[in-house]
Order: C-alpha cells, then structure tokens, then sequence
C-alpha cells in the first residue's frame, strides 16, 4: 500500500531521505543548511520546469513549510500541478494549495479555472479533490464562481461527492450568504438519504442554512421536522451496526448533529417543539451515560431541550441529566455541565440553586477550566438571600486560591458584594478582607468606591478606621489596603486612637498617636508604595499633623526628605506641607478638616450601578487630567484641592520674582460658581494680589475662606510666600458644593481688586456650534502688554456627556500660544458644568496686528468621535 | 465549526496543521505555540478543554502526541472529544499500530486522511470502515 503512494515520487525515496536528513541533524543551524539545500535543489528544479520531479518537489516543500520556513516560491508550482491532467499531480497540488496558499492570496484568483474544469471532471476522484481543495480554502469570489457547479454536485450519483458537495455548500454559503436560497431544495433532499456520510453532511447543511435564511428555516421545518424525528429514532433504536459503533451507540455523532437540527427547528415554534418531544425524552432517558459518546448525545440532547418551545417535564429530565453530570467523577462531564447550567439558570434558577454547594466546590478545583466555568456559574446564582454565606464562601477561597486565578476571583467577589451587600457594615467588612487578601488584584474604581461608602457611612467611621488599622499589621503588603488605610487615618485619625463611635462587636484597641503615625510612615518608606501611596501617605501626614498635635514635628521630619524627591508632584506637595506644617498653624486645622462627604448618588451615576444603594466620589476625583497629561495622583488625594501639578505661573514682572522665588504654579478655578463673581475676576485678583502682595481685607480664619485670610493676616510681609506654599488648582465639578477650594477662592473674589492693569477687555464667545459653546476671558499680564491670558470655558450645550474632551488651538506665526492643561476631559451635559482651560497667548506684533485663532474641539459622545473645527477672528482690538 | 486542527508532539512540532480559516503565517505561528503552551502542562486528570482566545480547544493526549481541535464556543465538547479519537483510530488502522515517525514521513497521507474524515471545518464521515476503504480506492487510482 505504501510503496505505491511512494512510486508517486517517482524515481524513489526523496523526499523519504530528505525528512531523513532532516530529522539526523542535530542543531538548528544543522537544520538550515539542509534544508536551504534542499530549497536551492527545488528552485534549480522549479526553473529547468522539471515536470518528473514537480510533485516530488511539492512534497518536500510542504515539509519544509511544516518546519516553518519560507515556500512561497512553489506556490506558482502548485497551480501547474493542479492545472496537470494525472490525478497523482493534482493530488500533490491540491494539498499544496490547501496547505501553501489560503483563500486570502491573488494567486488564488488563477485556481478558479482549473477548479471549473475539475469540478466537472469525468473522474469522481479528481473531482473529489477539487471539492476538497475548495471546501477549505474557498473565497467569496470562488464561492460566486463556483456555486452552480458545488449545487449540481450535490445529486452526484457517488456519496463521496454528494458528502463533499454538501459541506462545500456550508463554506459556500457563509462565504456568500445570498447564495443560500440556491441551496435550500438539494439540500433539504439530502435529509431522506441512507447512507451516514451523505445524511450527516447533509443535516449539517441544513442546519447552517437555517441559521443564515428564515425561509430555509421555515421550508425545513415545515417539510422536514418529522421526518428528522423519524430518522433519530431509527437511529436510536438501530440494531448493533458494526460500522458506525462506538460504546455501544450507533453513530453519535450524526445522533448529534440530528439533535442540533431539531433544536434550531424547535426554538420559537410550538408545533415543531411538540412533535420532538417524545424523542428527545426517549433519548434522554435511554442513553447510556458511562461512556463519552452517550454523555456527548445527553449534553446536545439537553441542550436542544432548553432552547425549544417550554415543556416542563423535558426540563425536569434535563436539569436532572445535569445533576448526574455535575457530580460524575470525570472532570469533562462537571465541565460541560457546569456550562450548560449557565444556561438552565434563565429558566429554572431554582433548580440550579440547589446544585449551589457542588458549583461552589467546582470553584476551588485545581483545573482552571472547570474553575473559571464554576465562577461564572456561581456569580449568577448570587442573589439577596445568599449572598452572605456565598460570598463567605469565595472570600475564604481567596485565601488559598492560585495565583493565576485570583484576579478573576477578585473582581467577581467585589461585583457580589458591591452588587448585593445588605448593609454598609457588611459591604466594608468583605471589602477590608478582600483588600487584606487579594488587594493587589482589586481595581481603582472597586477601592474608590470604597472609600466613597466609607466616607458616606458616618457611624461607622471609627469602626472602619480601626479595622484597617488591624489589618494593616498584618496585610502591609497589599497595596490597595495600605492606601485605603492611609486616607482613612488621614480622615479618621483622631477616631482610631480615642476609640471613637465603638460598635458593640468590637474589643477596643490602644492606639496611641505616634502609633497611627507609625502606619503613615511605614506606608511612605514601603519600597512597594508607588506613587499614589506615597501622595495619598504625604496628605494624610499633613492631616495627622493638625490633629496630632504631639507628632507634629515628627511628621514634619517624615515630610521633608521629600523634598528632594525625583518626582515632581511628591517633591512639590513635600515642600507646600512642609511649608504649611512649619508656619501656618493656625490656619492649619481648617486646612486640613475633614473631606466634606463624598456625593454618593453622583457617583453612581457614574459608575452605573456597580455599588450598593448610594455610593459616590466627587467628580474632583478624575484620575487624570485632560489633554492627555496623565496625572499620577490618587483622586482623593486631590480632593484637598492642594494639587501641585498644574501649569506653570503666568509671568509678568511682579509675577517673575514670584515664580522665580518660589515656583508657584497657579491655575485658576475652573468654575467660579460661588459669589456671583464674573468668570474672570478671580483670576485677576488672585494675580494682583499675588504681583503686588496688597494686603487684602483682614478675615477670620474660622471660616473655609483660608486662602484669604492667609493672604491677608500674614500681609505684607510674605503674603506671596504664604501663597504660593499652596498651588492651587481645582477640577471643572459639576456639584460645587462638594469641593472646598471653590469657597477658597471665592473667599478671593470678596477682596477688591486694589489695582487695575491696564483695560478690561470684553468676554466673547470665541465659538459656538449646536453642541458646545466657547468663551473667552481675557486677562493680561501687568507689565507685559503683549501677553494675554485667556481663559476658555467649554458649555456643553446638548444632552449628552462628552468625554475625553480635548481643545486644540492652533495661531500664526507672529503668536505664541502655550496651553496649560484643562481643568478636566469630561463635559457634562446641558451646561451642567463647564470645563476651563487658560492658554497665554504672545504677541509680537502687539498694537499692530489682533489676535487670530483656529480651534479644534475633539470629544468623545458615548464612545463615537466628535470633532468640530473653527476661525476666530473676534478678539478684541488691542490683545 | 472546528477553525484549525493540530497535531503536535510534546516539544511543540507540528506535526500536522490544517487551518479552515484563513490566518496569517505568522499568526498560524503563533497559534501553534500557543496552543502546545495550553496543552502541554496540564493534568491529565483535567478536563480536555482550554478556552483559547474566543474559542476553545479540545485535546487529547496519544502517548508523545497531542491532538488538538479548536472550535466554536457553543460546540459539543465531548462530541469533539470522541471525534479526535476516531480520527485516531483511522490512523491507527491504516498505519497499523500508529508512530509518530509513520506520520512524520507519510505527513501528505496524514492529509489525505484528514479531507476524508474532515472537510470544511465540519465532519464528512463516520465510518471509520468508509474511510479506510476509500484511503485505498485512491492509492489505487495513483
């Protein structure tokens, strides 16, 4: 048998010695010399067009490609093989097209003859091939060329072509589903025959073109349900029949693939689904279940019962089939049916509920498989009154689960408890464990919430706080509980040491100051800690320091190295709380209150429900900052609103010695929605005050209006000092309430101006479309007329959010133009917020010529892409 | 609909690689690696399944040899499971007592066998019988 396929190499044992060679080598390097040996004989051959030798080059070809090297040089060969009149030559060819080219190469196009001519071939055996060849690697094109050819095939007087000619319509038609209608009444004839090969290809057929064409599915079903009844049940109650046996079952597979059809038939039609169901409860009930095959036709079996038309006692039967899975000891069976219970779960949740404690075990298996499956499973059976012992349950896995798997498990846990939790308490007990356990794998926006809950949850402030504390003695590690305990006792400390707000069930706790400390510091010194952590550690310090009168000079000292940090934003932040720490006292303790209480229900409509009842975070907390500048920073840490990242000062000559002094950057609050100031005052008397160091109106330091009374008790001497150990900057917010740095600077606006650069120039509305609306403020710069500041502010003006919002501005060349970041990327709707952002803009040609300004405006409604684009030229004179 | 079969032995060759959608060279590549990564490792006491991409992967292990289908999500597993075993055992039969070296120098047989037993990602025959009948209707036509 074998020597004859070899006599097709002709003179011999080539490509027998070739894979020898191959195979003796003993090094890659070996390897390629071989076979680029080989390649340079067969091109050799290729170009002295030895025909004797053509298939035998093909062949070894198609090994060397197998070992991954380049053959694209024979692919020219496989066509004129194909296109040879000897079935061995096409044989060679066909599989070297299969194998060498797919559907995807122009050299394809060339085959479509010869595929013509062959399909019609006299020789059923050639014609095989070309049906072979065109069932695996058939174009869309080919597919229209070719389709008339497969149809007349299909009532070929030989099985073997009617068999292929089936399953090439299947490619045929998914290449080119208009084509399907062509296929719909061959097809449907290939359900009578007898022959297993014809019959199986045949249903397959039948079954894609139901899912492609309704009217197939519809002709099918109405000619052909009962007769594929009666074809499943001759085949269920068939006699032993040697040929198509295995364990005992007359052909499985075409068992399945009659299953399949039924179930596509039944779903959405009673009539249909009724006229199966006695079979499908024979075959559920009488199959044996010890072997794969019977197990495979009982899980289609169960499949095809779920999807049809509801009859209650076939459910029974297959949700009990899958009991009998679920607790079979080879690991396949739980896996498919821990798989279709997913299924089952929409329409008998009770009934799978009871498998509850096998799923939950299927959880902590050792093959990821059936893990990841059960996960799943599980996640869906949770609901109100099981979510306390399930999630127990996982949060105990956690502990001991792989490594591998834990992330998964992770953001499932958080969903549960988030999704279910009965009450707050409960929600932060399973979060701190989670956190303790598995806190590297929990997400941002999961410890956000968090802290968000926490925040909202009054009277368990202390409970928490000393939680975390406990925690931390032992989990250190965990990155996410380090944070979360860091803010906690930024905001809680003077809680967790004087043992405030106790809940019955807990044993009190002595902690003294300098040990609440101690946690800050380790979390700051952790070599683990990132940036967040540190930024998050060094406000907390700053809070610890006005309440923890005692450690004062300690946090002091923890604080300074940090100076000389390699990172900017800890660098800065060291020497403004440094700064605050040192010298103001007696403002501090305001500075550093407590967070205002997060908005839970803005926060929620954020995070579209990811959380229990209520939970919020401000909109202060944007991770980062528009126009791409990414802000490295704890968004709660910037809810102290003593952010340092912000743009560089504007300079002037006033201005110069200040920034040159101290560094201070200043942007401007975004959105001044307080006193009732016009949008620019602000910004002007915050420069004035800071380029001249008037002293502004005395005020108590009582109230949240710091920035003004720093400003002004400390006046003259060092009001410019004072300030700029606080750069401040604020979000765009759309709930001015929730952040106090608007009344900070609102406290500006109520200290008159004492002097006035130059002229005020008019706002203007630099750019409006239907969708948004541009205004410009303009500022300038004592002292150095030729710069203006602009401040642009962005109302959205349609109904729908926008994101990643980002301005461009684009001027000729006699200006210069330098953006600072905006004051946010994300535009609520219908002019419920704004964003600013403040360009400054240079002037060369000041007095000659105005200002002229192209603008591209990018953002994002619900993921689509926005972009609008505009001229202005409405600047006022003399900018 | 089965995307591509492997057949691969324990250090990772490719044995045989029949592709039912188009990929690229490089993408076919590295679906081989990865697929031998998946396989190679696990218990055998696992299950036979291994999500893979947005499909999965069904193998079995034949001594140094691994056979692995790649199929639609929604696939019948076990069906899949018992059809690798068939193809097999038309191997077997024809080769009589099956090696890894007859498929290695007979790799265009192999291929054969396969469009018989396989044809556009969908089983064509049953009958291992049929198969093997056929396998020598076409060595006599050669």
């Amino acid at each position: 048998m074998q020597s004859s396929i070899m006599n097709t190499f002709s003179s011999g044992t080539r490509l027998r010695d070739m894979i020898r060679a191959i195979r003796a080598c003993k090094t890659a390097a070996e390897e390629r010399a071989v076979v680029r040996k080989e390649c340079a004989a067969i091109r050799a051959s290729i170009n002295e067009n030895d025909q004797d030798y053509m298939h035998r080059n093909l062949a070894k070809l198609m090994f060397i490609h197998m070992l991954g090297y380049p053959t694209h040089f024979g692919q020219m060969e496989c066509l004129k093989l194909i296109a040879s009149p000897g079935f061995p030559e096409k044989r060679i060819g066909y599989l070297g097209l299969m194998l060498l080219l797919d559907e995807r190469q122009e050299v394809l196009m060339l085959v479509t003859n010869s595929l013509k001519q062959d399909l019609n071939h006299i020789n059923q055996y050639i014609v095989g091939l070309a049906l072979c060849a065109l069932g695996n690697i058939c174009s869309a094109e080919m597919a229209r060329d070719l389709a008339p050819e497969v149809e007349r095939l299909l009532q070929f007087r030989d099985p073997n072509i009617r068999k292929k000619a089936a399953l090439c319509s299947i490619r045929i038609i998914k290449k080119v589903p208009d084509l399907a209608e062509n296929f719909i009444n061959p097809a449907i004839a290939l359900l009578r025959e007898k022959h297993h090969g014809v019959l199986i290809t045949g249903v397959q057929l039948c079954t894609d073109l139901c899912k492609i064409s309704t009217e197939a599915l519809e002709l099918v079903r109405k000619k052909c349900t009962d007769g594929l009844v009666r074809t499943l049940r001759d085949l269920a109650n068939s006699p032993y029949s040697p040929e198509y046996d295995i364990a005992g079952i007359t052909d499985p597979f075409l068992h399945i693939r009659l299953l399949k059809l039924l179930r596509v038939l039944g779903e959405g039609d009673a009539d249909a689904s009724d006229s199966m169901n006695d079979i499908l409860a024979q075959v559920a009930t009488k199959t044996e279940s010890n072997k794969v095959a019977g197990n495979a036709i009982l899980y289609e079996c169960v499949q095809t019962i779920m999807s049809i038309e509801d009859n209650g006692g076939l459910r029974v039967l297959a949700i009990n089939i899958l009991g009998r899975f679920l607790s079979n000891r080879d690991n396949n069976i739980r896996y498919v049916a821990l798989n279709m219970l997913m299924k089952a779960v929409t329409f008998d949740a009770q009934a799978v509920q009871r498998h509850r404690a096998t799923i939950l075990e299927c959880v902590k298996d050792s093959d990821a498989s059936i893990r990841k499956r059960a996960l799943e499973l599980v996640y869906v059976l949770v609901n109100e009154t099981n979510v306390k012992p399930l999630a127990k349950e996982l949060i105990d896995y956690l502990k001991v689960s792989d490594h591998d798997f834990r992330g998964d498990l992770t953001a499932k846990i958080c969903s549960i408890v988030a999704k279910f939790s009965p009450e707050k308490i409960w929600y932060i007990d399973q979060m701190l464990k989670v956190i303790s356990e598995a806190g590297n794998f929990v997400k941002d926006e999961v410890w956000h919430a968090l802290i968000v809950v926490i925040s909202n949850a009054s009277e368990l402030h202390g409970y928490t706080v000393r939680a975390l504390y406990r925690a931390f003695q032992t989990s250190a590690e965990q990155e996410i509980l380090v944070r979360v305990t860091v803010w906690c006792i930024g905001e809680y400390g003077d809680m967790l040491v004087n043992n405030v707000g106790m809940l019955d069930i807990e044993d009190s706790i002595t902690v003294t100051e300098s040990d609440a400390v101690d946690v800050v510091e380790i979390a700051i010194k952790r070599h683990a800690s990132d940036l967040t952590t540190k930024a998050m550690a060094l406000v907390a310090l700053l809070k610890l320091s006005s309440r923890f009168l005692s450690c004062t000079e300690r946090i002091r000292e923890i604080i300074v190295p940090f100076k000389g940090n390699f990172v900017l934003e800890l660098q800065q932040r060291s020497i403004e709380f440094n700064s605050i720490v040192a010298r103001h006292q007696n403002i501090r303790s305001t500075l550093v209150e407590r967070m205002p209480v997060l908005d839970e229900a803005t926060f929620v409509g954020r995070r579209a429900g990811s959380l229990p009842g209520a939970a919020s975070t401000t909109t202060a907390t944007s991770v980062s900052l528009p126009n791409g500048v990414a802000k490295p920073v704890a968004p709660l840490v910037d809810l102290l609103d003593l952010s340092s990242d912000d743009a560089p000062a504007p300079s002037s000559s006033g201005g110069d010695l200040l920034h040159d002094l101290l560094g201070v950057d200043l942007s401007l609050p975004s959105q001044q929605s307080g006193a009732g100031q016009s949008s620019n005052s602000g910004t002007d008397v915050l420069l004035d005050l800071l380029s001249i160091g008037t002293p502004s109106a005395p005020s108590s330091s009582s109230t949240v209006n710091i920035l003004s009374s720093n400003a002004s008790i400390e006046a003259p001497v060092s009001p410019l000092d004072d300030l700029s150990s606080l750069s401040i900057s604020s979000r765009t917010t759309s709930n001015a309430g929730a952040a106090p740095v608007m009344d900070l600077l609102d406290g500006f606006s109520l200290s008159p101006p004492t002097e006035n650069n130059g002229p005020v120039h008019p706002s203007i509305t630099a750019f409006e479309s239907s969708h948004v609306r541009l205004t410009f403020d303009f500022s300038k710069e004592p002292g150095n007329p030729q710069t203006t500041i602009v401040q642009a502010t962005f109302i959205n003006l349609s109904s729908e959010t926008y994101t990643d919002f980002v301005f461009q501005a684009a001027v000729p060349k006699f200006l210069q133009l330098h953006l600072d970041p905006a004051s946010s990327n994300t535009l609520p709707a219908a002019g419920n917020g704004s964003i600013t952002q403040n360009l400054k803009v240079t002037n060369s040609q000041h007095g000659k010529k105005s200002l002229i300004m192209r603008v591209r405006i990018a953002y994002k409604i619900n993921g689509k892409d926005s972009l609008e684009e505009g001229q202005i030229s409405n600047f006022p004179r003399g900018l | 609909m089965i995307r591509f079969i492997l057949l691969q032995n324990r250090q990772g060759k490719t044995r045989l690689a029949k592709y039912y959608v188009p990929l690229e060279e490089s993408e076919k590549h590295k679906v081989e690696y990865e697929v031998h990564r998946l396989v190679v490792n696990r218990d055998p006491k696992h299950t036979n399944f291994v999500e893979f991409r947005t499909h999965k992967v069904i193998y079995r292990r034949y001594a140094g040899l691994f056979f692995s289908l790649c199929v639609d999500i929604t696939d019948n597993e076990l069906a899949y499971l018992e059809s690798i075993h068939l193809f097999v055992e038309i191997l077997d039969h024809f080769f009589s007592n099956v090696c890894e070296l007859d498929l290695v120098f007979n790799f265009h047989k192999v291929y054969l066998i396969l469009d018989e037993f396989i044809l556009a990602g969908e089983l064509q025959e049953t009958s291992k019988r049929a198969i093997i009948e056929r396998m020598g209707e076409l060595e006599k036509v050669e």
